[in-house]
């Protein structure tokens, strides 16, 4: 729709995003959600993955509820956390696949994985042990509360690190009971482990070092809202539920509208947008009510203003709540559901839904990375591979391991 | 957390230089994950100051730009700089910091910045190998990029609105709507993928010795942070709403609090069982197993509740989770604010500021062996830095920034 900066027409073609980590070999002892999706960000900023996975410990992400019709290879969410990687199908129960790991760990510049902490090493997998090795490798570990503390042993879960986090106790209705946040926790701390492995790439590009990483995934989510819990010690006040509601904004809020559970979220801020709302609204006289006359007083009038605005907002569609205000410069935005992102016509100009064909599945529609850069596309064409997709390459041609010593291996159950 | 990093090892950014013209959360989100890694950061703020300055929370009897814990969170480790870049003498001002920094980033409309000659085009030719992140709700491109959205519409942008707040508010409120996440959360996804595109960028910068234009679209950031719902859709045709329940378990009112109980598997069950001092339930058919305890959840999570009812959150969490099964209490603020484990991972650091006092700030969610996150400094008074950057750095005589400061440009 934007025609003027042919460079970001996902149609024209376009210089084909550099690819930063190009050169770069990770070892990816990830599973579920948070770590696949800490090393998608490398994978598609152009490293080789080599996704280590076996039939005796099966992805939570590839079984029950995620798999059609209960087919591992058929999943659409671990297709999308696992585009652009390498599989490699080792059974960790066996010492030979051990070794094997510890072969690839030598010529690897990352290893993430995110097991409770100690089972690597018990496996003689550990930073200590890999390291001798191979001194310039970064060793990025995720586990739910970090390797060190009272409750490293303690099992962790997205919800559990959203209530033990300090987000759940602050997310919800005003006069209801906290909220549990799940999937979402996950991809935030995958996010962050990718930060951390990131800034430690830059540094071992500059000074040839490496390191160990730990993260704690609760102390992702307690940092990724940390000014309450400064608030706290700075100010006695422990920040509590307060719905759509804020500090300094009213009407600030999500409002029904016409249609099938359809909503539209509203903010203001100055006078002037109030103002224009009003005349959107067709109320230009609430404009001039004395109660609304400024922010401070419609503060402390939010629940009349809520009504007002909801009063008008339920005869109308969110798009068409949202074109009319947008235009006279007010703060709407729909409560968009995930069927209306994948069809929203913003999004499609910016080129944010990309089709990937799986070998199973056929095409699907995908997310790419979560930013862009200015003329220049990120690839995203490769699915998530099928178990043991890319065994033969990786053994015979990454590790060099002879033909006869493979089927060696196999027969003896390694690569199940 | 704060690690002991051996003597001589610098912080990961260590040598960047950041410019951060950028207010509220989200940009400087991503500023503080710079500077924390040792960058330097320095903020251009307007003369009024950064918006975060004047939102609190302010303790009593001390309310005042230099006191806001949003802005004192947020803004550690950094420079402060004030310059008006909406006048040309401002701007030409910008023009010169920018002319020999790492990294600029910016959070104005779209087209603000090439209108007053700080678009990346006009920044690069004086410095080919600038790395510019603009971030904006709706990114640089497409028709809602002069869409305007607060928090609350990014939030709701991204879909991970239309799921909140889950199955037990929504049951004990049908008739509300979708509720957003406490606390700026999607500023800070927004950040969080600032600050991952900008070193991804850098990293690029070091082979193709150029620098690059990053559009971060904060609903983007926000749907990155959606991808399993929106997968749900997208790979199986669900739509994911409010109304989004566990199987069983879930959310349960105790003595001081709530705590989330989930003993999704057989042997988190006989966790709970011994832990609830009921170790005969877990091998009653009706709960035997996973699809009889999804068949029996009202009973089963009956007896959570009357068993959470009367008892305080901590204990029932140490109880459940010693044993094994996943269980978490609601941590408040001041539950965080002096949290056994995080004081363990020395996840909290002491600064002073000159005028907010010693606090103690949360760091960083990592510990790093080589190089460490780093805590110089509190956030910065309100264009401290002004006299060091501009006289020191630029040369401009304190004349020159008397006239300016008087002029409004300062």
């Amino acid at each position: 729709m934007n025609a003027k900066n042919p460079a970001t027409n996902p149609d024209a073609p376009m210089a084909a995003a550099r690819r930063p980590l190009e050169g770069i070999r990770v070892l990816d002892l990830t599973w579920a959600l948070a770590g696949p999706y800490c090393t998608l960000h490398l994978a598609l900023l152009g490293a080789e993955v080599i996704k280590i996975e076996s039939i005796t410990s099966l992805d939570a992400m590839r079984r029950g509820d995620y798999a059609l019709d209960g087919d591992l290879e058929r999943s659409p969410t671990f297709n999308s956390v696992g585009l652009h990687k390498l599989g490699l199908r080792l059974n960790l129960k066996q010492s030979a696949a051990v070794a094997l790991v510890k072969a690839l760990a030598g010529i690897s510049d990352v290893l993430v994985q995110n097991f409770r902490p100690g089972v690597l090493e018990r496996l003689g997998l550990g930073y200590e042990e890999l390291r001798r090795s191979n001194p310039t490798i970064v060793f990025a570990s995720s586990s739910a509360f970090g390797s060190s503390g009272p409750l490293r042993r303690y099992p962790g879960y997205a919800s559990v690190f959203s209530a033990s986090g300090g987000l759940g106790h602050i997310t919800g209705y005003e006069d209801g009971p906290p909220v549990e946040i799940r999937d979402s926790i996950d991809l935030r701390v995958g996010a962050t482990l990718a930060y951390a492995i990131l800034t430690a790439l830059y540094h071992r590009r500059n000074t040839g070092t490496g390191q160990t990483i730990d993260l704690s995934s609760m102390e992702a989510i307690v940092a990724l809202s940390g000014h309450t819990t400064l608030a706290h010690v700075l100010t006695g006040e422990t920040a509590r539920r307060r719905g759509n509601r804020d500090d300094a904004m009213a009407p600030h809020g999500v409002y029904r509208c016409r249609g099938e559970d359809a909503w539209i979220s509203i903010a203001v801020a100055t006078d002037r947008e109030f103002r224009a709302l009003c005349g959107a609204m067709g109320r230009p006289g609430l404009a001039r009510d004395a109660r609304f006359a400024d922010a401070y007083r419609r503060l402390r009038h939010a629940e009349e203003l809520d009504e007002a605005v909801e009063g008008w907002t339920r005869n109308h569609t969110p798009h068409a709540v949202m074109r009319l205000l947008q235009k006279s410069g007010v703060a709407a935005v729909p409560a968009f559901n995930s069927k209306e992102l994948v069809y929203d016509m913003h999004l499609q100009a910016r080129g944010v839904w990309r089709n990937v064909d799986h070998p199973r599945m056929g095409q699907r529609r995908v997310q790419g990375l979560s930013w862009r850069t200015v003329g220049a596309a990120t690839q995203v064409s490769m699915p998530a591979p099928t178990l043991g997709q890319h065994n033969d390459f990786i053994l015979r041609e990454v590790l060099g391991v002879p033909a006869g010593e493979v089927h060696r291996l196999d027969a003896g159950g390694v690569f199940e | 957390m704060v690690s002991n990093a051996s003597k001589g090892n610098a912080a990961a950014l260590a040598g960047l230089t950041v410019l951060e013209y950028a207010g509220f959360v989200a940009g400087p989100s991503c500023g503080k994950l710079l500077a924390d890694m040792g960058a330097e950061v320095t903020k251009v703020e307007p003369p009024t100051g950064d918006q975060a300055r004047h939102l609190g929370p302010f303790p009593a009897g001390a309310v005042g730009p230099e006191t806001s814990a949003l802005f004192l969170y947020l803004n550690t480790n950094k420079k402060s700089v004030t310059i008006d870049g909406s006048c040309p003498t401002g701007a030409e001002l910008l023009r010169s910091l920018a002319s020999t920094a790492d990294v600029l980033i910016e959070d104005k409309p779209p087209g603000v910045m090439e209108a007053s000659g700080l678009g990346y085009e006009a920044l690069r030719k004086a410095n080919p190998g600038l790395v510019y992140l603009s971030i904006t709700p709706f990114g640089q491109t497409g028709p809602y990029s002069r869409f305007k959205a607060y928090d609350l519409n990014v939030f709701f942008s991204g879909g991970e609105g239309y799921t909140l707040p889950g199955s037990m508010s929504h049951a004990l409120f049908p008739e509300r709507g979708p509720v957003r996440a406490g606390g700026y959360l999607a500023q800070y996804d927004s950040g969080l993928v600032a600050g991952i595109a900008i070193v991804a960028a850098l990293l690029d910068r070091g082979v193709s010795r150029r620098g690059s234009h990053l559009d971060v679209s904060q609903q983007e950031a926000s749907m990155a942070m959606a991808r399993e719902t929106l997968q749900r859709y997208a790979g199986y045709g669900e739509v994911v709403d409010r109304s989004r329940a566990y199987f069983y378990g879930g959310i349960f009112p105790c003595q001081d609090g709530y705590v989330i109980l989930f003993p999704r598997e057989d042997r988190h069950w006989q966790a709970l069982c011994e832990a609830m001092g009921r170790p005969g339930l877990a091998s009653e058919s009706r709960f035997a197993d996973f699809a009889s305890r999804k068949a029996n959840r009202l009973e089963l999570n009956e007896i959570l509740r009357t068993w959470t009812r009367d008892l305080p959150m901590e204990r029932i969490y140490h109880e459940a989770a010693g044993r094994g099964c996943p269980a978490a209490p609601y941590h408040t603020a001041a539950d965080l604010a002096t949290s056994e484990q995080l004081e363990a991972r020395r996840f909290f650091t002491e600064l002073d500021h000159p005028v907010a006092g010693r606090l103690k700030y949360p760091t960083a969610a990592y510990g790093m062996s080589a190089t460490k996150p780093v805590y110089r400094s509190a956030a910065p008074l309100l264009g401290e830095h002004n006299e060091e950057l501009f006289c020191g750095r630029l040369g401009l005589s304190p004349r020159e920034l008397a006239d300016l400061g008087r002029s409004g440009v300062l």
